[in-house]
C-alpha cells in the first residue's frame, strides 16, 4: 500500500526542514481556522494555492484529493444557505436563500481549501518518518511519538495481512452481501487482524529487548537549519502575521 | 466520522483540543514501554479496518470500530484514535489538523465509556451476554460519536442544526452494522485470543 503519495520530489518544500514545516502548518492552520473576515480568508487561499503550486506535485492526484475534501463542503452548501437565520436574498417556494448562510458557506469553503492546500504542500512533501523525527525535536511527548512511529510502520504490514485473508476468502467463494453471514465473516476477518497484530507486537517487543531497548528512542541524526530554512521560516511567519493582522487589525491594510 | 477543517468555531476547536489533551494524558500515563508496540500495532489494525467497506443494502459503509478499540485498549483508546486520525489527516486529508482535538474526543470518549460499561459483560462467563456486550459497544459508540459530532456542529452555530440532524440520521444503519460486527468480533476473540480483551488489565 503506497501511502505517502506526495512525499517524493525535488521542490523547495521537499528539501525544507520538517520542523519548519510542522510549525508553519500549525501556525497557518490555527490563524485561518479562527479567522472570520473575508479579506484574510481570500488572502490565505491565494497564498495557499501559490504554495501548493511551488511544491510541483502530480496535478491529477492533487485534483482528486481536493475534490474528495470538498465533498463535505458541498454537503454543507446543501443546508447552510437555507438554514442560517438572516436577511432573505431570494425565495423559491418554501426555500429561502439567506445572505448570512451564503457567507458562512463561502467562508468555510475558503478555510477548508486554504488549510488543506498548505497541509499537502508542507507536510505532504515530507515522509512520515521525517515528520516523526521532527516531532521528537519539537518535544512532543516521547510515548506519543513512539506510538505514531510504530503505528505508521506497521500499517502496510497489517494491510498485507488483510489482503491475504481477503483473497483466501475469495478463493472460498465469499461474496459480500447485506446478510448476517457477511457481517459475521467480515467480523471474523477483522478480529483475525487484531489477533495477528497482537502476536506481531509481542515479537516486535521481544526483538527490541533483545537489542537492548530500555524505553528510549535515541535520535542519531539531527536536523540542521540552513539559510534557506531560516528564510522560509521568516516567510511563513510573515504570511501568518498578515492573515492575523487582516483579521484582527483595526485598519484595513 | 470526522468534521473537516474550517467548519467549527474557535471555542469548539479549543474545547475539543483541551478535552483530547486530557484524554491523551490519561491514556499515556502509566503506559509501560512494553505496551507501546502493542497499542501501536493494534492501532495500525484499526487504521486498516477503517478502510474496509461492508455492504449495507444499496450502498456500502466503512467500518469505524471505535467502540471495539475502547473495549480492547481502555484509556489508551485516546492515543490510539489520535494517532490514527493524525495519519488519516496527513496521508489522505480526511478530517484535518485543527479539528484533531474535536474529532479524537468525539470518537474516543464513547470508546472509553463503552470500556467501562461493557467490559465486565464481554469478559464474563456467558457467551451470549458477551456477544450482547459487543453489540451494545458497537451500536452505542457509533451512536454517541455521531451525537457528539452533531453537538460540535450545533455548538458552532444554530445554522448547522439541520445538517447535524441529517448526518446523525445517516449513522443509524451504521450503528446497527457496527453493533453486529463488534458482537461477532468479541465472540471470535473470546474463543481465539482471550488475552486481547484483557490487554489493559
Amino acid at each position: 500500500m503506497h501511502l505517502e503519495v506526495f512525499a517524493l520530489g525535488d521542490s523547495t518544500w521537499h528539501r525544507t526542514d520538517p520542523r519548519v514545516k510542522l510549525l508553519g502548518t500549525a501556525g497557518f492552520a490555527v490563524a485561518v481556522a479562527t479567522a472570520t473576515r473575508f479579506t484574510p480568508l481570500v488572502f490565505a487561499l491565494a497564498l495557499a494555492a501559490a504554495t501548493l503550486w511551488t511544491a510541483r506535485l502530480d496535478r491529477r492526484k492533487l485534483w482528486i484529493r481536493l475534490a474528495a475534501v470538498n465533498g463535505f463542503v458541498l454537503f454543507l452548501w446543501l443546508f447552510l444557505p437555507f438554514t442560517t437565520p438572516g436577511e432573505a436574498l431570494a425565495q423559491w417556494g418554501w426555500l429561502t436563500v439567506r445572505r448570512e448562510g451564503l457567507e458562512l458557506a463561502a467562508a468555510i469553503t475558503l478555510k477548508t481549501n486554504a488549510i488543506i492546500m498548505v497541509t499537502i504542500a508542507l507536510l505532504g512533501t515530507s515522509t512520515i518518518f521525517d515528520l516523526v523525527h521532527g516531532l521528537v525535536h519539537l518535544r512532543v511527548p516521547r510515548r506519543l511519538v513512539q506510538l505514531f512511529f510504530f503505528c505508521f510502520r506497521y500499517i502496510t504490514v497489517i494491510h498485507e495481512e488483510y489482503v491475504r485473508l481477503r483473497s483466501s476468502m475469495r478463493i472460498r467463494c465469499f461474496h459480500p452481501r447485506t446478510s448476517i453471514h457477511t457481517y459475521r465473516s467480515m467480523a471474523y476477518l477483522v478480529a483475525m487482524l487484531f489477533v495477528r497484530s497482537y502476536e506481531r507486537s509481542e515479537r516486535i517487543y521481544q526483538a527490541m529487548v533483545l537489542r537492548g531497548f530500555s524505553g528510549t528512542f535515541w535520535t542519531l541524526n539531527h536536523f540542521h537549519m540552513h539559510r534557506r530554512d531560516w528564510a522560509l521560516s521568516a516567510g511563513i511567519a510573515t504570511a501568518v502575521g498578515l492573515v492575523l493582522a487582516l483579521q484582527w487589525g483595526r485598519s484595513v491594510l | 466520522m470526522h468534521i473537516s477543517e474550517g467548519v467549527l468555531s474557535a471555542p469548539v476547536l479549543a474545547g475539543g483540543a483541551a478535552l483530547t489533551a486530557a484524554g491523551l494524558a490519561a491514556g499515556l500515563k502509566g503506559m509501560k514501554p512494553e505496551k507501546v508496540p502493542q497499542v501501536a500495532v493494534l492501532s495500525s489494525a484499526f487504521f486498516v479496518a477503517s478502510l474496509i467497506h461492508v455492504p449495507a443494502g444499496p450502498v456500502s459503509v466503512h467500518l469505524v470500530l471505535n467502540g471495539l478499540n475502547g473495549l480492547i485498549l481502555g484509556w489508551a483508546a485516546f492515543p490510539s484514535i489520535f494517532v490514527a486520525l493524525t495519519l488519516q489527516a496527513l496521508l489522505f486529508q480526511f478530517g484535518g489538523l485543527t479539528t484533531l482535538g474535536v474529532n479524537t474526543f468525539n470518537m474516543a470518549a464513547p470508546a472509553v465509556l463503552c470500556y467501562f460499561l461493557f467490559r465486565p459483560l464481554v469478559r464474563g462467563r456467558s457467551p451470549a451476554w458477551a456477544w450482547a456486550g459487543g453489540f451494545a459497544t458497537g451500536f452505542l459508540s457509533v451512536g454517541l460519536g455521531a451525537a457528539l459530532i452533531g453537538l460540535s456542529l450545533a455548538l458552532t452555530g444554530e445554522a448547522f442544526l439541520e445538517a447535524a440532524g441529517v448526518a446523525f440520521a445517516a449513522h443509524l444503519p451504521v450503528m446497527l452494522i457496527e453493533g453486529l460486527l463488534s458482537g461477532f468480533c468479541v465472540s471470535f476473540l473470546r474463543k481465539v485470543k482471550p488475552e486481547i480483551l484483557g490487554v489493559t488489565s
